[in-house]
């Protein structure tokens, strides 16, 4: 078992914090270059539905599907290496298993890019059943099943890895509840405000993604066997319902697992303490179930769901806006009004998030009513509101944590004019962004179009110059991460 | 109802930047004293919270009854409604038939042949007016009245393969 210190905080060998920085570096640099990529992904769709660039429609849904299925991976393997960096100062995590997981998610990339490029998979990310297995001869089922396989490996990755954040949880708290705060909540313990919010928040992430990466690995090997034995043909709503618990939890997940860094970084900004207390974890207990029960707002359009499920999924989508309007983003509001704040870059990315997380919520929980789903659904307003969560709400979370361990949290590294020039043109790339598939949607385009319609031609162009925004803001995050992470010292 | 609901949004994220740039306005200046700034902003977040919560609840109710969903139990045949079959495959509709009148109701039943499929409706200014998915082994049941006749667009609004963008049909309104 291992030695505390004083404060509550893990006691590791030198060898094994230098291995751990090593780690937490590599999963950032990995991440953020799997970024940028999806990012000049993006803009080529974007150009091509904008006339300014001809690929053919076959290339299109590939990049397509490069696209999403590369941001998921890429916010959870980033994400996961925040939370980790945070959670193993509280318990005690392992070094291998953390390697473990990176390794098999290299090699799930690896299986992925080969069904993608080589065997011409286009399904989406989504592999929604039946399409993997009926292309029109697009690709081979064998190119299905390498897809759906790197999923597969990727996931049973992060099974291994939650099970080591379990143990060591248990084997500090008792149990999860007790992790969560739950017991402080329902009075039988006394508040303790420096009960830390990463382990609150990795709690709640390793029990939706136990689930939710369960619900995956069950669809992914249904639809394996679908793809080599076809007279095996599960529901097709169930499979539906499967995939898009799966796919909710899991990227949904990532915000919480990244947010732990505004709530240990904020402090240090600010030199205000965000102390848990009752309301954090009444919030936190209730995102627990609200990211689980919220999913059926992706299948608002499926009529043969249950009208239970869908005012379920309405009513969970609005209360899950609550926690970060009343608690996270209030909270940030709080600690930074009238502190003196140094607004570093890491300073800058972190209040943003706030901000992005924020507004996000709003076009969000508009399109998850089903009465505005009608006219909502499959538009460019869906992307518009997850491209809100991710550009200016999860990524600068894990930049602005790669500027702390770059350097500003030791204030080491001075604000460079570089560092501002990356931060705006990502910015307003970001935001324009977000809002020009907002308008688009508005204007009821359809998402997932190789080509589009004339009338709907002029969005697309504005949305690729926004997009080359956003991808020099990142390419000159991910350069300055290269030059400054690998050398840089834990900060204390 | 679209541009309501962007309306609301625009506002929304508008308010949202307003907070924001107040609290960056108002963060150079360091007061000492933090526990009289969360005692005054706790209060202030308590009403807030009930805000949320009373909006919340009043949206669900009003925003669910009528159930924006047709019941998928009722038969909608006889002379109230107007039935249109709705055949999905890749990459094209069959519709049978084709053409409905423009006042009366009617009820589409959309299935698919192969994959999922998304029947979306467009005006002749490609407003989407209405949609349902279209699902191997379900039939769902969308019903929509025309307030206009003209030319309406069918789009695939599911992504159903290659040609998904090319899925158009068109349904006319007399």
């Amino acid at each position: 078992m291992s030695a505390t210190e004083a404060n509550g905080k893990i006691e590791y060998s030198d060898t094994e914090n230098r291995n751990a920085l090593i780690a937490v570096k590599s999963h950032l640099i990995a991440g953020f270059l799997v970024f940028l990529l999806m990012m000049i992904a993006g803009f080529t769709m974007r150009a091509v539905q904008g006339t300014w660039l001809e690929i053919g429609a076959d290339l299109f849904y590939q990049i397509m599907t490069v696209h999403g299925v590369g941001v998921v991976g890429a916010a959870m393997i980033t994400s996961t290496g925040v939370q980790w960096y945070f959670l193993r100062q509280y318990v005690r995590l392992s070094n291998g298993i953390f390697w473990t997981n990176f390794l098999i998610f290299l090699t799930g990339v690896v299986l992925i890019l080969g069904s993608i490029f080589v065997g011409k998979y286009g399904g989406a990310w989504t592999f929604l059943f039946p399409l993997p297995a009926i292309s029109m001869g697009a690709w081979s089922s064998g190119a299905a099943a390498l897809f759906q396989t790197g999923v597969l490996i990727i996931g049973v990755g992060f099974l291994i890895l939650y099970l080591d954040f379990g143990r060591a949880i248990l084997a500090r708290y008792g149990s999860l509840a007790r992790a969560l705060g739950l017991t402080q909540l329902f009075g039988k313990e006394p508040v303790d405000y420096k009960h830390p919010a990463a382990v609150v928040a990795s709690t709640m992430v390793l029990i939706v993604n136990f689930m939710g990466i369960a619900a995956g690995a069950v669809v992914l090997v249904m639809g394996l066997i679908n793809l080599f034995y076809p007279e095996f043909k599960p529901d097709a709503l169930l499979m539906k319902n499967l995939t898009y618990f799966f796919g909710h939890v899991v990227i949904n997940a990532t915000i919480y697992a990244s947010v732990i860094a505004v709530y240990e970084l904020l402090p240090r900004y600010t030199g205000r303490p965000w102390k848990t207390n009752k309301p954090f974890y009444a919030a936190w207990f209730a995102i627990v179930f609200m990211v689980m029960g919220v999913y059926p707002h992706h299948l608002m359009m499926d009529f043969a769901m249950p009208n239970w499920a869908l005012i379920v999924g309405q009513v969970l989508s609005f209360g899950s806006g609550i926690p970060v309007m009343v608690v996270t983003g209030y909270g940030a509001l709080m600690i930074v009004y009238r502190s003196g704040i140094k607004w570093t870059t890491s300073a800058k990315l972190l209040f943003l998030s706030m901000f992005g997380w924020w507004a996000g919520v709003i076009p969000a929980i508009l399109d998850a009513m089903v009465t505005v789903n009608r006219t909502f659904h499959n538009t460019m307003w869906v992307p518009g509101h997850f491209h809100f969560y991710l550009l200016l709400g999860l990524l600068p979370m894990l930049i602005g944590f790669a500027y702390f361990l770059a350097g500003e949290g030791d204030n080491k590294e001075k604000t460079k004019a570089t560092d501002s020039l990356g931060f705006y043109a990502y910015l307003i790339g970001a935001f324009m962004t977000s809002m020009v598939f907002l308008a688009s949607g508005a204007s009821s385009v359809p998402r997932r179009w190789a080509t589009h319609f004339p009338e709907w031609v002029g969005f697309a162009q504005v949305g690729t110059i926004a997009a080359s925004l956003v991808v020099i803001g990142m390419l000159l995050f991910l350069i300055r991460a290269l030059v400054s992470l690998p050398g840089a010292s834990n900060p204390r | 109802m679209i541009s309501t609901v962007y309306a609301i949004t625009l506002v929304g994220i508008g308010l949202v930047i307003a907070v924001f740039y107040f609290v960056i306005t108002n963060s150079k200046e360091a007061d000492p004293d933090y526990p009289s700034i969360t005692k005054k902003w706790y209060g202030v977040r308590r009403k807030w919270f009930l805000f949320l919560l009373v909006l919340g609840i009043v949206v669900s109710v009003l925003s669910t009854n009528p159930f924006p969903v047709p019941d998928q139990k009722k038969e909608y045949s006889g002379g109230d409604y107007q039935n249109v079959v709705v055949d999905s495959h890749q990459w094209y509709w069959i519709m049978t038939p084709s053409t409905v009148k423009a006042g009366q109701p009617v009820e589409f039943q959309v299935s698919s042949a192969d994959v999922n499929h998304g029947f979306g409706i467009y005006d002749e200014k490609l407003t989407l007016v209405a949609q349902t998915q279209a699902m191997p082994g379900y039939t769902n049941k969308l019903i929509h009245t025309f307030d206009k006749p003209g030319k309406y667009k069918i789009l695939c609004l599911e992504y159903c393969g290659l040609a998904h963008h090319v899925m158009i049909s068109e349904l006319t309104v007399e």
